[in-house]
């Protein structure tokens, strides 16, 4: 059953949407050469309890950190740690918030200083395939075209779609149905409404498609250590397109 | 954070126990106690030790699977 939520219910998404967004903004900002990544959760764990947000990620089934950050072939839920980030690194920064019982998720990849063509070729076709997803949806629409769209812009490009993860519904809980996976044909589904609440995340690896999970239970890796990048909105789908609700704006 | 599907490996049965429940030794040498799904049951499809098979395993306990497909 997927959850149709009110018009302020979407509201308060939004607000927890709107200190994703500033969380990220503010990563966009500390993210340099010989930055730890401990200290950007930190900070971002320090800015979401100001405005008012709780990070629902931290204890989310044993996670240790407020933040995910992902470097390199770590595709998503790198956990933060003394690891100090490097000049040519692309690293993945993923929020989660929750603010008035309602929580909203979104995620960047970021370039660390000087990153190489091919890996902001990979940010940037990610970015794309996310944004051409939330073109897509609508009242209307079943779920798989979604995926779809996501798949064909990045096996056009040459990259593949990670498998095992899928993005999901948001809204009073971070995992809610459905699944949404980034790959598939189109037409399958169920049939999307205004009101419904999706997080969409193109996970995207230069090389093979494969993933493989660290000892720590929770770091994913590619199987072929090539980069892997990693774009996330929550959306609320609506009678004529989509209402992003993780952006500063709001 | 991104959700974490079933995922779907291949394995050989090693032991076949009471109330359709398998032990599965997994291809990356993991072992898993699986029962079969409920598509397979009413197909009476049987499984014995030595079977190859796929399995799902759940995400949240790796040491439990359910088979969802025998190969001939």
């Amino acid at each position: 059953m997927i959850a149709i939520r009110r018009p302020d219910e979407i509201e308060r998404i939004r607000e927890s949407g709107r200190i994703v967004a500033g969380a990220l903004d503010l990563a966009s900002t500390l993210i340099r050469p010989g930055i730890a990544t401990d200290v950007l959760d930190g900070e971002i764990e320090a800015y979401t309890r100001d405005s008012g947000g709780t990070p629902e990620f931290k204890g989310f089934q044993g996670y240790p950190a407020s933040i995910c950050t992902s470097i390199n072939e770590q595709v998503v839920h790198g956990i933060p740690g003394a690891t100090i980030l490097e000049d040519g690194d692309i690293v993945g920064v993923d929020v989660g918030v929750r603010k008035g019982g309602y929580v909203a998720d979104g995620a960047r990849t970021f370039p660390v200083g000087a990153v190489s063509a091919d890996r902001t070729r990979l940010m940037e076709v990610t970015r794309r395939s996310l944004d051409a997803a939330v073109e897509a949806v609508r009242q209307g629409v079943r779920l798989s075209d979604v995926s779809h769209v996501i798949q064909e812009i990045v096996e056009e490009a040459g990259f593949s779609v990670v498998r095992e993860l899928a993005g999901h519904g948001v809204g009073t809980a971070l995992h809610e149905p459905p699944e949404i996976p980034n790959f598939g044909e189109p037409g399958f589904g169920p049939v999307l409404k205004a009101g419904m609440v999706l997080a969409i995340e193109p996970m995207v690896n230069a090389g093979v498609a494969a993933v493989a999970t660290k000892p720590d239970g929770w770091t994913v890796v590619t199987a072929d250590g090539m980069p892997s990048a990693h774009f996330e909105h929550t959306i609320a789908v609506t009678m004529n397109g989509a209402d992003v609700l993780t952006t500063p704006s709001g | 954070m991104a959700k974490q599907k079933g995922i779907t490996v291949e394995g050989v049965v090693v032991e076949a126990l009471p109330n359709a429940m398998f032990r599965v030794e997994l291809d990356n040498g993991h072992k898993v106690l699986a029962h079969i799904s409920g598509k397979m049951r009413m197909h009476y499809i049987k499984i014995l030790p030595g079977d190859r098979v796929t399995v799902e395993v759940s995400p949240y306990d790796w040491s439990r699977g359910r088979i969802t497909y025998r190969y001939k």
